[in-house]
C-alpha cells in the first residue's frame, strides 16, 4: 500500500523540468504584443486574400463579417455546445447581403462560409494558425520562436455534431482588452457601465454592457473546464482546499454578479420607463438603446444562473465519484499509476524524448495482428458471391382492430363554434346574459344552455392561464345584482365582456420572474 | 528450444507451475505424440483470435483446462508460442490462452502500418503513442484498477481526449504562471514541449461525409479505441461521449505485464523518473506541486 510519506520519494518532475530561457522584462512585453497583433493577423488576411478568388469578391469587407462570425459565436455558445455551423452562417448572411444587396444569395452563402472556413482554417492540419515572432534570451542570443493560435475550434457536442466555439484569443481581440484579468475587467466593465447609465449616456452604456457579456462568457468557460477535470478524476482535483475555494469564489462571483446586474437592471428599466414619458426622437432612441440593454443584463443573469446551478452540482458529483473510487475493498498490491507515473511526465517532455515513451508503449499495449494471408482460389470465390439480400422491411404489421367511440357530447362542435361567435364581445361594449340568451335561443333551442354554462364559467375568467400562455383576450362575467329573467334559467342577469390583456407586458414580466 | 524458453522464461514464469528443467524435458519428450503438439499449436491459434472468447468454444475451454492440469502439456503450448515469437501472459479462463507478440515477430503492431502519416510526422506518431497511453490511463485511473483482476474499466473518446486536454491545460497554465515562454524556437520543432502538440491539434473538425476527422484529437483516440478492439482488449458498449468502451481482461494484463513496464523503463532511461528503493513503480506520483494533485484529498481512506 502507499504511504503519504513515502511519495516524497520521488521529486516533482513536472516543476524540475527544462525551462525556456525567460528574456528581459521589456522583450517580454513586446513578445506579448506580438502574439496579440498575430491574433488579429487572420482578419487582415481576409481581405488581402480576397482578391485571388475566383469571382469578384473586392465589394465584400472580408474583415468585418468576420468579426461579425466572431461576435456570433461568442454570444451562442453555451456550457455544454458551441455555436451550430449552419446557423452561424445564416445569421452572417443578412450582414454580408447588404454589402452587395445586387449579388446573388449563392454568393453572398459562399461567402460568409469562405470566411467561417478561414477563420477556422480548415486546410492546415492543427486547423489553427501560427505567427513567428522572435525574442532575446537572458544570454543575448536572438531566437525566433513559433506562436500557435486558434481564433475558432471546432468542438465536439451532443449527438456526435461538431460546434463552434471562439477561443480564448479570439475572444480577446474581440474585447480589445488584449493582456487583462478576467475578474477585474468585469468589475471594471460593470462600474463603466453604471457611471454612463447615471449620466444618461446610454449609447457608450450598450458598449459596455455588450463588453461584459463577452467578459461573463469567458469566465464562465474556464470555470467549465475546471468542473470538467472535477468528473473526469477526483484524484486530479484537490476537493480538501482548491476545489471547494474555488466553488465557494464562484457561487460568492455568481451571487455578487446577479446582485450587480439586477441593480443595474433596475436602473435601466428606470431609465427606459421614464424615456417612455416623453415622445421626441431623440428619447425614442434613448428607449430603444435602454430596451436592448435590458436583454443584454438579462442575458448575463441567465448565463450567471447556469454557472450556478453547475456550481451546485459539483458536490454530490464529488461524493458519488469517491463512494466508487474510495470505499471499495483494497487489493492486496498496488499497480502502476499509469496517469501519474507515466502520462504526467511525459507530457512536459520535449516531443523527441516523449515520443519515445509513447513508442514504448504503442509497441507493447497494442496487442497482435495476424498477418492476413490471400489464397487466389478464395478471392475468386469471394469476389464472385452475390451479396446476400437483406430484409428492409422486417416482419408485416398486423391491421390494427379499431373500434369506433360513440360521439355522446351535449354540444355539437358547430354548436360550439356558434356559442363562441356569439360571445365574441367588443371590448369596449359587454352585453346581458339575458340579452345573449335571447340571440342564443333564435340561432338554436339548445343553444342557451351553451351559452349559460360558458357565461358561468366567465364568472370565474382564468386569469392565471391566461397570462402563462401569453392571451390577448379573456371573456369574463360580473354580477351586478340584477335578477335574470329567463323562461328557462335563473339566477343573475350577469354583464359578460371582454378584457383586452398586456400580452407584452406579461410576457416581460413572466421572462424578468423565470 | 532451450535458447528460446531462457529468453522467455520469465515471461512465463508467472503462470507456469514450476517445472524441472531439462532433464525431464527429454524424459517426457518420448510421451509428446503429433497429436499433442497439434493439440497445443490449435491452442495457440485459439490465443492468436483475441475476441474468442473460451466461455464461448468447448473445445478452446477443453484445451484451456488441458493446460492447467498437464504441465507437459503447457510446456509444449509455451514451446509453441515462443517459436512463433509469442510472449504467454497468462492462461486462465477468464482471458483465456493470452499471447502478446514480441517485439520482431511477425503478429507485431508497426507504427507504420498503423497510421501512414506517423511514419513521416513525429509529431502525429507522438499523437498515436500518447492515445494509447491516454487510453490505458482512462481505463485505469487507479494503480488499484489496474491491480485488480476483477476491475473493469470504462471510458468514452471524449473524455480521453478532454482529460489530456485538461492536464495539456495545466501544464500551459502552469508555464504562464512561471511566466515561460514554451513556443518553441522554429529551428527546433523537436524541442517543443509534447503537451503543446496536443493542446494545438483541434479536438474535431467537420468534414465532407460526416465522420470523425482523421487526424483531430477525437479521431486519433477514436482510431485507438478501435484498433484495441479489434485487439479483444476493449468492447464498445455505445455510441455516447463518442463511442464508449469497457476494458477485457487481456487488456489489463497488457498494461499491467507489458505496456506499462515497457514505457516506464524508457522513461527511466531518459531520467525523468528517480529509481528509488526498487518499490517507486508502485508508489503514487508526487501530488501537491505539478498538476494541483492533493495527496490523499480526493481519497482520505486510501493510506
Amino acid at each position: 500500500m502507499t504511504s503519504p510519506a513515502s511519495t516524497d520519494l520521488a521529486p516533482p518532475q513536472l516543476s524540475a523540468g527544462p525551462r525556456p530561457a525567460q528574456g528581459p522584462a521589456a522583450d517580454e512585453g513586446l513578445a506579448r504584443r506580438l502574439r496579440a497583433l498575430a491574433c488579429t493577423a487572420p482578419l487582415h488576411d481576409l481581405d488581402a486574400r480576397k482578391a485571388n478568388l475566383a469571382g469578384e469578391y473586392t465589394v465584400y469587407a472580408m474583415a468585418e463579417v468576420a468579426l461579425a462570425a466572431i461576435d456570433l459565436i461568442t454570444l451562442n455558445m453555451d456550457f455544454d455546445t458551441g455555436a451550430d455551423h449552419e446557423q452561424i452562417v445564416a445569421r452572417l448572411l443578412p450582414r454580408v447581403a447588404a454589402q452587395a444587396p445586387t449579388r446573388p444569395a449563392a454568393e453572398h452563402e459562399r461567402v460568409a462560409r469562405w470566411v467561417l472556413e478561414n477563420l477556422i482554417n480548415v486546410g492546415s492540419v492543427d486547423r489553427g494558425f501560427r505567427a513567428v515572432y522572435g525574442t532575446f534570451g537572458p544570454d543575448g542570443v536572438y531566437v525566433r520562436r513559433d506562436y500557435d493560435f486558434k481564433l475558432i475550434e471546432e468542438v465536439p457536442g451532443y449527438g456526435g455534431g461538431v460546434y463552434l466555439r471562439t477561443t480564448d484569443e479570439a475572444v480577446n481581440v474581440l474585447v480589445g482588452a488584449l493582456d487583462t484579468d478576467v475578474t477585474s475587467a468585469q468589475i471594471a466593465a460593470e462600474v463603466k457601465l453604471e457611471v454612463l447609465i447615471n449620466r444618461g449616456r446610454l449609447a457608450d452604456a450598450q458598449l459596455a454592457a455588450e463588453q461584459a457579456r463577452y467578459r461573463t462568457v469567458q469566465y464562465a468557460e474556464s470555470l467549465r473546464k475546471t468542473l470538467e477535470a472535477t468528473r473526469r478524476n477526483v484524484r486530479a482535483v484537490d476537493w480538501l482546499n482548491a476545489v471547494p475555494d474555488m466553488i465557494a469564489e464562484a457561487l460568492d462571483h455568481v451571487a455578487d454578479r446577479y446582485r450587480h446586474e439586477n441593480a443595474i437592471l433596475t436602473n435601466i428599466r428606470k431609465a427606459r420607463d421614464e424615456a417612455e414619458a416623453a415622445s421626441d426622437a431623440k428619447t425614442a432612441e434613448h428607449k430603444r438603446r435602454a430596451a436592448e440593454l435590458v436583454d443584454i443584463v438579462k442575458d448575463c443573469i441567465r448565463r450567471h444562473t447556469q454557472l450556478q446551478s453547475r456550481l451546485l452540482d459539483a458536490g454530490p458529483l464529488f461524493r458519488a465519484e469517491q463512494d466508487r473510487q474510495a470505499f471499495a475493498a483494497p487489493t492486496a498490491y498496488t499497480g502502476l499509476d499509469l496517469y501519474g507515473q507515466l502520462v504526467a511526465p511525459t507530457l512536459p517532455l520535449p516531443v523527441e524524448q516523449a515520443a519515445r515513451v509513447t513508442d514504448a508503449f504503442f509497441a507493447r499495449g497494442t496487442g497482435l495482428r495476424t498477418p492476413a494471408s490471400v489464397r487466389l482460389g478464395d478471392l475468386v470465390d469471394l469476389l464472385l458471391t452475390p451479396p446476400v439480400e437483406r430484409e428492409h422491411l422486417g416482419a408485416e404489421m398486423p391491421e390494427p382492430d379499431l373500434i369506433a367511440t360513440p360521439d355522446d357530447s351535449r354540444f355539437s362542435e358547430e354548436q360550439l363554434a356558434s356559442a363562441l361567435r356569439l360571445l365574441d364581445l367588443e371590448h369596449d361594449a359587454p352585453r346581458r346574459l339575458s340579452g345573449l340568451l335571447a340571440d342564443a335561443r333564435r340561432l338554436d333551442a339548445d343553444l342557451p344552455y351553451l351559452v349559460a354554462l360558458l357565461a358561468v364559467h366567465a364568472a370565474s375568467p382564468p386569469v392565471g392561464t391566461a397570462y402563462r400562455q401569453g392571451e390577448e383576450r379573456l371573456l369574463f362575467a360580473v354580477d351586478d345584482g340584477t335578477p335574470l329573467d329567463d323562461p328557462e334559467f335563473g339566477g343573475a342577469d350577469l354583464i359578460v365582456g371582454t378584457a383586452l390583456l398586456d400580452a407584452a407586458g406579461m410576457a416581460a414580466d413572466r421572462s424578468e420572474a423565470s | 528450444m532451450s535458447e528460446t524458453h531462457a529468453e522467455y522464461a520469465d515471461a512465463w514464469g508467472e503462470q507456469e507451475p514450476p517445472q524441472p528443467p531439462a532433464a525431464s524435458t527429454t524424459g517426457a519428450a518420448s510421451a509428446v505424440t503429433p497429436a499433442d503438439a497439434s493439440d497445443a499449436a490449435r491452442l495457440v491459434s485459439f490465443g492468436l483470435q483475441p475476441k474468442l472468447l473460451p466461455a464461448r468454444d468447448a473445445e478452446y475451454g477443453e484445451l484451456l483446462r488441458r493446460y492447467r492440469e498437464d504441465p507437459a502439456f503447457a510446456r509444449l503450448a509455451d514451446a509453441v508460442a515462443t517459436g512463433l515469437g509469442l510472449i504467454v501472459l497468462e492462461v486462465s479462463p477468464r482471458a483465456g490462452m493470452a499471447v502478446t507478440a514480441g517485439e520482431d515477430s511477425v503478429f507485431a503492431v508497426r507504427m507504420g502500418d498503423y497510421a501512414r502519416r506517423a511514419s513521416a510526422d513525429s509529431a502525429d506518431r507522438f499523437l498515436h503513442g500518447l492515445a494509447h497511453l491516454a487510453v490505458a490511463a482512462m481505463a485505469f485511473p487507479r494503480p488499484e484498477d489496474l491491480a485488480d483482476d476483477a476491475y473493469i474499466g470504462r471510458l468514452t473518446v471524449n473524455g480521453v481526449d478532454a482529460f489530456v486536454r485538461q492536464a495539456c491545460l495545466r501544464l500551459e497554465q502552469r508555464a504562464e504562471e512561471q511566466g515561460e515562454n514554451t513556443d518553441p524556437a522554429s529551428d527546433a520543432p523537436g524541442l517543443e514541449a509534447a503537451w503543446r502538440i496536443y493542446a494545438r491539434r483541434s479536438a474535431t473538425g467537420a468534414t465532407k461525409d460526416a465522420r470523425r476527422l482523421a487526424g483531430s484529437t477525437t479521431g486519433i483516440v477514436g482510431k485507438a479505441a478501435a484498433f484495441l478492439t479489434e485487439s479483444g482488449f476493449l468492447q464498445r458498449t455505445g455510441d455516447e461521449g463518442g463511442g464508449s468502451y469497457r476494458t477485457t481482461a487481456r487488456y489489463q494484463l497488457q498494461v499491467r505485464d507489458m505496456a506499462g513496464s515497457a514505457a516506464m523503463a524508457e522513461l527511466l532511461e531518459l531520467g525523468v523518473v528517480p529509481v528509488s528503493d526498487g518499490s517507486a513503480t508502485l508508489l503514487p506520483p508526487p501530488e501537491g506541486d505539478d498538476l494541483e494533485l492533493a495527496a490523499d484529498a480526493g481519497l482520505p481512506f486510501h493510506a
